[in-house]
């Protein structure tokens, strides 16, 4: 009898209700696309869009306590699904990431035409991969989590039809991705042989004393590759090749979901096999990352800053490397969290920072899809005198731009560097700190660069035509909201970073 | 005036300008809308740095002059816990002349403006940034805060970066650029010894550190040399230090007048603060250390300064006068950090007092050197001094007569603000504090000595181009944009001399207070030390 009910797991519905009403409702949009007639399909974004503010709300009722489920029956502390702090604060950054996105795709879709049902049902369901991935506590879990998010995707990034740019954006993406997911199934693969384990506590346990002297070699591979796996997935160079034909192929809002969701996806997949997984291996990963952390940054800066801005597509490309350079940034609480005895405390600096980035780098995406609208060709000349023709969308940008490089007025910015150099200082990691602080300056310039040409006068004589210039047409609701919710955000932040800063003390793990 | 007051003021000072500034974007009340929307924001600019000139006064009327080194009107609320960062607000005598003096040169600056808007895009955006600019630098005075400290040495940045590279002259773009990634680097590596500190000692406030260095220990010798090494640069870059000044020269030449003048008058003080109010109590074994080779780039800046500066005022030398007085504020700086380097309280006090006198009277040189230009298109000392000399006295002689007024007061003409700082630094030197090599500090002292006297040549050597000269009837000079084309009349025909304009109305009122202060602080310098020295005995005596 004992035996029947103990293969009988309680499922605790509402602490995976986020990921599960993302699922859900991609379903729903998936079969209603079926009996929707064309001129009804914005609806079906429309409830997307919905579905994931529901899901942001299921957030809600568990702030109150650590709640897990699809535990090993007789071992309640050895769960696959854990509801705590970290797996929230992430949820949110997807969740709200993804409605970002969502409200930049109703356009989109309206403007270039893309097929409603599958959009809608890729993104969700990515989403609902994502949002299943920080609460996963064991390897296998983290990797299906992180196929559901990826598979969706790439299709997501080639759904421009008949576009040259779009399908090999996707060809790339999805075989770069596929090799790396094979790498890390291999050193999953491996880990558990050595461990015996998935469960990341259990595999924390067994790598400190393992049996054999010959399994170490193995479980140590298998660490190695499991990493390789997730810094693809963060776009960490060496694995960076490609980011920039993938966000230029794919269509806007996904490529700003890439860069926010896409990333987190990555990072809190790193932050746990790491610091849930293997800590034993602290002074393997830990070195490692801050070499990464290093290159990435640095490689993706001197990038950024080789973009020509009158090349087409620029923009796109810019923020495209510079979102390599940030996850750069990201890298350093992480590399660091292998130096300290605190690592809970520095992987903090890398969410605090993720939840500014994911802010305010797609408010900047928001703004990318407005001027794409009138000026396809997104170079980033075509942004001068944005300020005379849209002085509000002008000025909100140029303060994302000013978080993104972090300096005053964007003091969000400012704070969430300072927490992660501070991370580097703790952790007694110089090198990196001044290697970082060479990537700031580097980046400044070019970021400060775009906001400058934001303000400049508008065009020369010669590109105006003859007659009075039509006045702006009007921003589309869904943009407006999207690029004053980022807005409204960063404000808020830069008064009060307590909001996001508290993750860096607090112990989120 | 009673502690709450003082809190308002003090708040309200940093704040306002802030606030200002949104206020400057949007489209003026009814009321106040002026001839038109220019007018209605300069004079939105204008008002504003009255307002806040008016309660710096306040301030300085409420300060308890009696106890100068009590950290006065403070305010201390928890902003981010998380890393430990209060909004810690506070004047005392180190920080109170400079905070009245940013408040100041920035309301003659917006002054200046009303009158003589550069030329440039939109003054709406100018007035902004001003105000920005303004925060920042008065924010830099008045926290007490390691990390609010670094925000607000960085608000700075992106204000002057567009008032340069908008409203500049030639070369602008570079400059700016030049301008704001050196500062940023400087201020990055600066940023990492802040946090080194507050890793160590667990907090980031500046009282706490400068008493007992914090909470959770002493500072370990090596950890304050790193942290002093790192502050160092970055507030090096700002001062400026030679060698790391080199951004300084084409800022200031391309900045529009206001730029030139708060760059030198307000900017570069904030890095000597920063050594007097961080590295200085806060980590006084690694300035130890470092002091000597402090003192020893600041001798060599002294020298580098007026040497450079003497090549550029050479006949046939091309040199531009604003290029010029950048040059000698390298000089200038190189007075106050060998005060600072001298580490006694002589020395420190030295170098506050230079830091005011050289706000006043270069403040005052970059307005005229940018009024000459705006009057005879040049700063370019060749063309503007012709065959003989300028000649100001004889065209424009209250204009001539100031500019040399400021020219002595820039040489340190005893009487004058110049005149004290650069002494008492001197003196500093002259005896260092136990335990640094007096012989060094002597050789640096001799070579100060001498950069004064190199001081005072190429000044009046500015003063003999510049403001003498032949009587325009009998030696005209060459017609200015005329750029020496050969068809010029031969010299022995007597040309009308180009008209040059006396001091306007709103000129005076804009530079008089300049000189006033000029003169107050040179014959009385009481006032000033009397502020300083206590808060400064305080700093070095540990906080006792």
């Amino acid at each position: 009898m004992s035996s029947v009910t103990s293969l009988v797991q309680s499922v605790d519905w509402v602490a995976v209700a986020p990921p599960t009403i993302t699922a859900v409702v991609a379903l729903v949009v998936l079969v209603a696309d079926l009996f929707v007639p064309a001129a009804r399909k914005p609806l079906l974004g429309w409830a997307a869009t919905g579905g994931l503010v529901l899901a942001a709300l299921s957030l809600l009722p568990l702030l109150g306590g650590d709640r897990r489920t699809f535990c090993l029956p007789g071992h309640p502390d050895v769960c696959s699904y854990v509801a705590d702090p970290f797996a929230l604060v992430i949820q949110f950054l997807v969740l709200g990431g993804a409605l970002l996105t969502a409200l930049l795709s109703l356009d989109t879709i309206k403007d270039h035409d893309l097929p409603a049902g599958e959009y809608w049902f890729l993104l969700l369901s990515s989403a609902a991969g994502a949002a299943l991935l920080p609460a996963s506590r064991d390897l296998a879990t983290l990797v299906v989590a992180l196929e559901v998010a990826s598979l969706p995707a790439f299709a997501l990034v080639g759904l421009r039809r008949g576009d040259r740019l779009s399908s090999e954006a996707a060809l790339k993406f999805f075989l770069s991705s596929v090799a790396a997911t094979a790498v890390m199934l291999l050193g999953v693969s491996f880990v558990y042989a050595a461990t015996r384990s998935l469960y990341l506590s259990r595999v924390a346990h067994a790598l400190t004393d393992l049996p054999d002297a010959r399994l170490a070699t193995l479980a140590s591979a298998g660490v190695a590759l499991t990493l390789v796996g997730f810094a693809f997935k963060t776009a960490a160079a060496p694995f960076h090749f490609w980011v920039p034909d993938t966000y230029v192929g794919a269509p806007l809002p996904i490529a700003g979901y890439l860069s926010v969701v896409g990333k987190a996806v990555g990072f809190s997949g790193l932050i746990l096999v790491t610091v849930q997984g293997f800590p034993a291996y602290a002074d393997v990963w830990g070195p490692a990352l801050a070499v990464l952390a290093a290159l990435t940054m640095t490689v993706g800066n001197v990038a950024a800053l080789r973009q020509d801005p009158r090349r087409e597509h620029s923009a796109v490309r810019l923020l495209a490397w510079s979102s390599v350079g940030q996850a750069g940034y990201l890298l350093v609480p992480l590399a660091a969290a292998g130096y300290t005895h605190r690592p809970a405390h520095a992987i903090g600096a890398t969410v605090a920072y993720a939840l500014m980035y994911a802010a305010v780098n797609l408010g900047a995406f928001a703004v990318a899809a407005l001027v794409a609208r009138t000026r396809p060709a997104n170079r980033i000349t075509d942004y001068r005198g944005l300020y005379a023709r849209r002085p509000l969308v002008a000025l909100a940008m140029g303060f994302f731009l000013l978080c993104l490089a972090g300096l005053p007025p964007g003091i969000i910015g400012l704070f969430a560097k300072v927490t992660v150099f501070s991370a580097a200082v703790d952790a007694g990691l110089a090198w990196l700190a001044v290697v970082m602080a060479v990537n700031v300056v580097i980046a400044l310039y070019y970021y400060l660069q775009w906001t400058a040409v934001l303000f400049r006068g508008a065009e020369e004589p010669a590109a105006a035509p003859a007659g009075p210039r039509p006045p702006a047409p009007r921003i589309p609701a869904p943009l407006a909201t999207a690029i004053a919710l980022a807005t409204v955000l960063g404000l808020a932040l830069s008064g009060a970073p307590q909001l996001v800063l508290r993750f860096a003390s607090g112990a989120l793990l | 005036m009673n502690h709450t007051a003082m809190q308002i003021l003090l708040v309200g000072v940093v704040v306002l300008p802030l606030l200002g500034a949104l206020a400057a974007l949007l489209p003026a009340p009814p009321g106040l809308k002026g001839k038109n929307p220019d007018q209605a924001v300069l004079r939105h600019g204008v008002t504003v740095t009255g307002v806040v000139l008016a309660a710096t006064v306040a301030l300085a009327a409420g300060f308890d002059h009696a106890q100068p080194a009590r950290m006065q009107a403070t305010t201390d609320i928890s902003w981010i816990p998380a890393l430990g960062i209060r909004i810690h607000l506070g004047v005392d005598g180190i920080s109170l002349p400079l905070v009245v003096m940013t408040a100041l040169l920035t309301f003659l600056c917006a002054l200046y403006s009303y009158f003589h808007m550069p030329t440039g895009p939109s003054p709406k955006a100018f007035v902004a940034l001003l105000l920005v600019l303004e925060a920042g630098t008065l924010a830099t005075f008045a926290v007490l805060d390691l990390m609010l400290f670094f925000l607000a040495f960085e608000m700075v940045l992106i204000p002057m970066y567009f008032l340069i590279a908008r409203w500049g002259g030639a070369g602008k773009q570079a400059a700016a650029w030049k301008f704001i990634l050196y500062t940023l680097l400087g201020s990055v590596v600066m940023l990492l010894g802040l946090l080194l500190i507050g890793v160590k000692s667990g907090t980031f406030d500046m009282v706490a550190l400068a008493t007992d260095n914090g909470p959770k220990a002493q500072l370990s010798h090596t950890v304050q040399l790193l942290a002093v090494l790192a502050i160092g640069i970055g507030l090096a870059v700002k001062s400026p230090m030679w060698p790391l000044h080199s951004w300084l020269p084409d800022a200031h030449t391309a900045a529009p007048t206001v730029g030139s003048v708060l760059l030198a008058g307000v900017l570069l003080k904030m890095g000597t603060y920063g050594f007097v109010r961080i590295a200085l109590p806060i980590t006084p074994e690694g300035m130890h250390t470092y002091a000597p080779y402090l003192a020893a780039f600041a001798a060599v800046g002294i020298i580098y300064g007026s040497l450079a500066c003497l090549a550029l005022v050479r006949k046939g030398a091309k040199g531009d006068l604003k290029r010029l007085i950048a040059y000698s504020s390298v000089g200038h700086m190189g007075f106050v950090l060998l005060g600072i380097a001298s580490m006694t309280p002589t020395g420190v006090n030295g170098a506050l007092f230079a830091n005011i006198a050289h706000g006043l009277i270069t403040g005052l040189l970059f307005f005229m050197v940018g009024a000459l230009k705006d009057r005879t298109g040049t700063t370019d000392l060749d063309a503007l001094a012709g065959t003989t000399g300028a000649a100001l006295y004889g065209k424009a002689p209250r204009f001539g007569g100031l500019l040399a007024f400021g020219a002595v007061a820039s040489l340190g003409l005893p009487g004058l603000a110049g005149f004290w700082g650069e002494m008492l630094a001197m003196f500093g030197a002259f005896r260092p504090a136990a335990g640094l090599s007096r012989p060094a500090f002597l050789t640096f002292m001799v070579l100060a000595g001498l950069g004064t006297l190199l001081t005072a040549a190429y000044l009046l050597l500015v003063v003999r181009r510049v403001c003498m000269g032949g009587t325009p009837h009998l030696a005209p000079t060459a017609p200015l944009g005329a750029d020496g084309d050969p068809e010029r009349p031969a010299a022995d025909v007597p040309t009308p001399a180009p008209a040059v304009p006396d001091l306007a109305r709103y000129e005076y009122a804009a530079w008089s207070p300049l000189a006033a202060l000029t003169v107050l602080a040179g014959l009385w310098p009481a006032a000033l030390l009397g502020l300083t020295d206590p808060a400064v005995q305080q700093l070095l005596g540990g906080g006792k």
